[in-house]
């Protein structure tokens, strides 16, 4: 049994007695906690590919104030405790940048850690950027000074969604239906608050909540969204919860739209295509790949040869990319503590060619967000998703200012 | 409220007709070897890649027949060179086994297919709608789900009962010295058990395969309520099997259709709870939301009350 | 089994032995930090007491009274989350209360629990209560998400150690403080465990384990043994979570679910569950391998399975057994016998290990699993899995070794079997 063992022993055993053996001053180590294996890393690993393209771009041109920019990936299976190991095995190799993305109970337990570990130990500041969490809290009630947040959180999700809802008015009965946790929770009484202010004629006709991950059959959620006459469902729902779902639907000839945080998600596109519902479903994002911006498109096609026709999934990691090395530059320094007041109101284009802004207040950043759908392909749309053949179009645009909304935080700045 | 019924009856007996279609073969496996396969539902995800890799090259039909006979040779390999050497050290031995052979077959699918779910479809043959009652929908491929489970059902109840293999079958495990004495090869009736078995899961496999999502995940999220049709039924009963099947379908089926809460019951006695007392949260969470446990709190309800299942004949 | 009791009843004659072992556990827990003094090294290590805590705990019911259990995370988690609302009580009412007495809190939780849940689930044995356990453990993992103000919903609970009443300069902000805190716990755990096998009523498990209706003939009620075990088994749970929520400040609904309960079953039955020593082997190691396994290859979970799979098949008794095997030859002195066929059972194994492992990551990086595309490191070599000539090499290697390897065991099996014997003759002399 021992092979294995003892080729990680020497690895650890390096690791281990290293200390802070903090990494030569011309690399630029950032560290990419996410899941690597098992079910979560499906979108972990692409997710690394995107770090792994931009570090490799930006280091063909010469790097960040000369510094090679290395990207270290961390396994964290998806699993909050396990998350602050890496962590700590990410500090203890040098790196001062975590990124995280994939769940925000694993992003709430990073920002808690990086705040106490920066309080615990001046003068080695770690800096937590999120390319995906979208928990609130994260920068409202539990807000952090050393926490960046690329993704918009799932409130600005919603408003963004509920703005392009006001000016639907074939829209009159919603269904909502979502998983029974904490981000379930929130879209649904954030979709109740919103719609009962922009939209106060529309009726919410259910209100569905169901455990995560443990509905096999979804014929009787379907049919209790007939029975109440909705003409549009919003659900929060992702991975089989879901393909699932839209394939009940499917089954049953339930006529209504779905507007979805996740249906572009991995596996999303396919589930749609079987139950063929095209121009059904609607997802609320930053980016998609049919956008009509040049450079965006580029980049797209370019990704796409590279990585095996992997859709460009996060156009907000090369907005967060972008701005952190832009802060490094700026402050002449890969010291946290030197370049995170440089993101704090930075304002960029953003990958779309929109304008995009972090504000200061709760380190959450703005930008122009699309309501997309999917469905065959049309003339100068170019890019299909997992090779359905179908691809996402836009069917609403809404401004970054009118996604932004109040946040609760009192930011503890460093003195 | 006639609709409410009417459907949720016809959703509740397809739904539990799918979970006998995916636990017969568990439930045969421990009737004739007393091992609980906690590989089961691995066998099941092995049916449903190998049904959409056939179905790609020879379509759907050819794959439902060949995807069961090769996944229950690889199942009879695993009886013949893992458990047999396994059953020597005891039933508990033999269930870790297939646990930790879950975890191989996991990553081994994961490397063969990738971890997003493949693009596994309904044959266009069964894909359409079969009837309407109340505007909603029935396809044709729930029927054929339907018909299949009382198939296996049927087929299984005779050859077990009421044929000459059926019986030497069901002796081996009561009396395998006597069988063997009786000039039967004991372990190769095991192996052919737990051959026909993960076959019988990877017609459902092949069956599910496009109904549901066909993703490496899938055996994990489905293996506790197979445990719990099987135990529920009573360890190793088919009727049984059957059975809790149609009991759990249908309290998960209605269950949905029930917005009632604890809160509410508490009310209907002029009981109020104050909204933030410590457990006040509990008494808020309604029979729809909570729907799919369901199944598992019949399962403690059941083994604290009636060890042995419903149909059970030996306490488990 | 009845090896290890013999064992056991020759070792309680020797208590200056055993009192000689506790010390030296307790100077390796005090030096440890010094050699590994990094911060994934006390991390990792802290990581591991508390599993050691756990897996024993879990025994009690396994090893000990011989019940299989699907759910012990239930007791581990929500020891975890009364300890982490108990800190965050404390803080708010500037209660004089030192962290170090917290685990305590978990601890009684763990009972508390195990006296609800162990009332209705051990009333049966055997696969009945193994059943019980899995339906237990979905109901409290579901219910963690549901019930958001408790266990606080996809983002957890969190709380600061540091805020609590200083004790003596400790604040445990370091890690190393933390570190000691756990340490002491754990060995002062270990002991009491270890304590409870040697009572009349660790005896009485076992038996209830071996033969139930032999344990109830002789006037015992195996019910309320089982009940007793379940009860100690979720105290000790309880106390591992609540220093599972100081070490690193969060509990979260994971926590209660499904992979901890599993993860303990992994560890206890491949350090081995006739042994006190090998739920402490196998939470040392897994833990290891979970943190460092990752890094080395991304499809860990394949080797994990394949090594427990292993140890179910040829080696039951765990790593534990195999170990506490040699008693006797190592007694009589006469271990160098085996090294030799040992030493070269090694290598060939060694070398099929390699060439089948670099088989398999060359099959993952061509495989769909993998999007990193072909080229990798194998033991710091680059290569590409898309050539021939590492497939060759790993064939070269595994097949060849393989082959080697089985004509060996006989070898190894007639040098155990000739020193075995001349150890027990010698013992007879």
């Amino acid at each position: 049994m021992s092979p294995a063992i003892s080729r990680v022993v020497a690895f650890a055993w390096i690791g281990l007695m290293a200390g802070t053996a903090l990494g030569r001053a011309d690399t630029l180590k950032i560290a990419y906690v996410d899941p690597l294996s098992g079910g979560g890393a499906s979108v972990g690993q692409v997710g690394l590919e995107h770090f792994q393209y931009i570090a490799d771009q930006v280091n063909a041109k010469g790097g960040v104030l000369g510094m090679k920019v290395e990207i270290l990936g961390y396994d964290d299976k998806t699993n909050p405790q396990e998350a602050l190991v890496q962590v700590q095995k990410a500090i203890d190799a040098g790196a001062r940048i975590i990124a995280q993305g994939n769940g925000s109970s694993v992003g709430a337990a990073i920002e808690d850690f990086v705040a106490k570990y920066d309080d615990r130990n001046p003068g080695k500041e770690v800096v937590y950027i999120n390319y995906a969490a979208v928990d609130p809290s994260l920068t409202n009630a539990k807000c952090s000074y050393w926490h960046f947040r690329w993704d918009a959180n799932s409130d600005i999700k919603m408003e963004a969604l509920t703005n392009y809802v006001k000016t639907r008015p074939s829209i009159k009965k919603i269904y909502l239906i979502n998983q029974d946790y904490s981000f379930g929770q929130s879209v649904r009484t954030e979709a109740r608050k919103m719609l009962a202010q922009k939209r106060p004629d529309i009726q919410i006709v259910g209100d569905e909540l169901h455990p995560l991950l443990k509905v096999t059959d979804f014929s009787p959620y379907i049919a209790k969204i007939k029975a109440s006459g909705a003409d549009t469902v919003i659900t929060g729902n992702w991975g089989q919860d879901i393909a699932l779902l839209l394939k009940a639907a499917a089954d049953a000839g339930l006529q209504a739209d779905w507007y979805t945080y996740y249906a572009g998600g991995a596996g999303g596109p396919t589930a749609i295509r079987q139950a063929n519902l095209a121009d059904r479903v609607f997802a609320v994002g930053e980016g998609f790949a049919n956008i009509d911006y040049a450079p965006a498109r580029a980049m797209e096609t370019e990704f796409r040869t590279k990585l095996n026709g992997q859709t460009l999934w996060y156009p907000r990691v090369f907005n967060m990319m972008d701005m952190i090395f832009r802060a490094i530059e700026e402050a002449k320094s890969a010291d946290p503590l030197k370049f995170a007041p440089k993101l704090e109101g930075m304002k960029i284009t953003t990958f779309d060619g929109g304008e995009g802004f972090m504000r200061a207040a709760d380190h959450q950043f703005f930008q122009d967000m699309f309501v997309v759908a999917l469905g065959p392909l049309g003339a100068g749309q170019p890019f299909d998703e997992e090779h359905t053949g179908w691809g996402w179009k836009e069917v609403g645009k809404v401004p970054a200012d009118q996604t932004v909304l109040p946040t609760t935080c009192k930011m503890q700045r460093p003195s | 409220m006639l609709e409410l019924i009417i459907v949720s009856t016809l959703n509740g007996v397809l739904y539990g007709m799918l979970l006998f279609l995916m636990a017969s073969g568990l439930t045969l496996i421990f009737s004739m070897m007393g091992v609980l396969n906690f590989a089961h539902a691995s066998f099941y995800m092995l049916g449903a890649f190998f049904g959409y890799q056939l179905s790609r090259a020879l379509g759907f039909w050819p794959a439902l027949l060949i995807a069961p006979v090769l996944v229950g040779a690889i199942g009879a390999a695993v009886e013949r060179y893992g458990l047999r050497t396994v059953h020597r050290h005891g039933h508990v031995a033999e269930l870790l086994f297939t646990f930790g052979l879950a975890f191989v077959i996991e990553e081994v699918v994961q490397m063969l297919w990738g971890r997003l779910p493949v693009d596994y479809r309904v044959p266009p043959t069964l894909d359409f709608t079969a009837f309407t009652i109340f505007s909603t929908n029935y396809p044709a491929y729930k029927l054929f789900e339907l018909l299949t489970a009382i198939a296996i059902f049927a087929v299984l109840l005779l050859v077990l009962t009421r044929t000459r293999a059926g019986l030497i079958i069901q002796a081996a495990l009561t009396h395998p010295d006597m069988v063997a004495m009786l000039g039967h090869n004991v372990p190769r009736v095991f192996m052919l058990a737990f051959g026909v078995g993960t076959g019988l899961a990877a017609v459902a496999g092949v069956i599910a395969g496009p109904a549901l999502v066909t993703q490496s995940n899938m055996a994990g999220l489905l293996g506790p309520i197979l445990f719990v049709v099987v135990v529920v039924g009573g360890l190793g009963s088919l009727a049984g099997a059957f059975a809790a099947s149609l009991l759990i379908g249908l309290v998960q089926t209605f269950a949905v259709a029930m917005n009632v809460s604890l809160a509410d019951l508490l009310a209907l006695f002029g009981a109020r709870l104050a909204p933030d007392a410590f457990f006040a949260e509990i008494t808020q969470v309604t029979v729809a939301q909570i729907a799919p446990i369901m199944p598992y709190l019949l399962l403690v309800l059941i083994l604290i009350f009636r060890p042995r299942g419903l149909f059970g004949t030996r306490e488990t | 089994m009845s090896a290890v009791a013999q064992t056991g009843v020759r070792r309680t004659g020797r208590g200056g032995a055993l009192a000689g072992v506790w010390v030296v556990a307790a100077a390796l827990f005090a030096v440890l930090p010094y050699v590994f003094s990094s911060g994934t090294g006390l991390t990792t290590m802290s990581l591991m007491a508390i599993m050691i805590i756990f897996a024993l705990s879990y025994n009690m019911l396994l090893g000990q009274t011989g019940m299989l259990s699907f759910g012990h995370a239930v007791y581990y988690g929500l020891g975890g989350f009364l300890v982490v609302h108990a800190m965050n009580g404390i803080t708010a009412a500037h209660l004089p209360v030192p962290l170090a007495v917290l685990p305590l809190v978990g601890g009684v939780a763990g009972l508390v629990f195990g006296v609800i849940f162990g009332s209705v689930s051990t009333r049966r044995g055997g696969t009945a209560f193994a059943m019980i356990s899995l339906g237990l453990g979905e109901l409290v993992g579901a219910s963690a998400l549901i019930l958001r103000d408790f266990f606080g919903g996809e983002d957890g609970i969190t709380t600061n150690r540091t805020k609590l009443l200083h004790v003596a300069g400790f604040n445990f902000g370091p890690q190393l403080q933390v570190y000691y805190l756990i340490a002491f716990w754990c060995l002062v755990c270990m002991m009491a465990m270890y304590a409870l096998t040697r009572t009349p009523f660790g005896r009485i498990c076992n038996a209830v384990r071996d033969n139930p209706e032999r344990a109830a003939f002789i006037g015992y009620n195996t019910q309320s043994v089982r009940f007793i075990a379940f009860c100690l088994a979720g105290l000790f749970a309880g106390i591992a979570g609540g220093l599972t929520a100081i070490n690193f400040e969060i509990m979260n609904a994971a926590n209660v679910g499904a992979a901890p309960s599993g993860i303990v079953l992994l560890m206890t039955y491949i350090g081995g569950v006739g042994n006190f020593a090998g739920p402490v082997i196998g939470a040392v190691l897994i833990t290891f391998l979970q943190v460092m396994l990752s890094d080395a290859t991304e499809i860990w979970q394949l080797y994990l399975g394949i090594l427990f799979i292993v140890m179910v098949s040829f080696a039951p008794g765990g790593i534990a057994g195999l170990i506490a095997m040699h008693a006797p030859v190592w007694r009589a002195r006469l271990l160098h016998r085996l090294v030799p066929a040992y030493a070269l059972a090694l290598a060939l194994g060694l070398v099929t290990f390699a060439g089948a492992a670099l088989a398999l990551e060359m099959a993952y990086r061509l495989s769909a699993g993998s999007e990193g595309g072909t080229a990798f490191r194998f033991l710091h070599v680059p290569l590409d899995a898309a050539s021939a000539a590492p497939w060759s090499l790993a064939v070269l290697l595994a097949v060849p070794g393989f082959v080697a390897f089985r004509r060996v065991l006989p070898i190894v099996g007639n040098a155990w079997a000739a020193t075995l014997a001349e150890a027990r003759r010698g013992r007879g002399r």
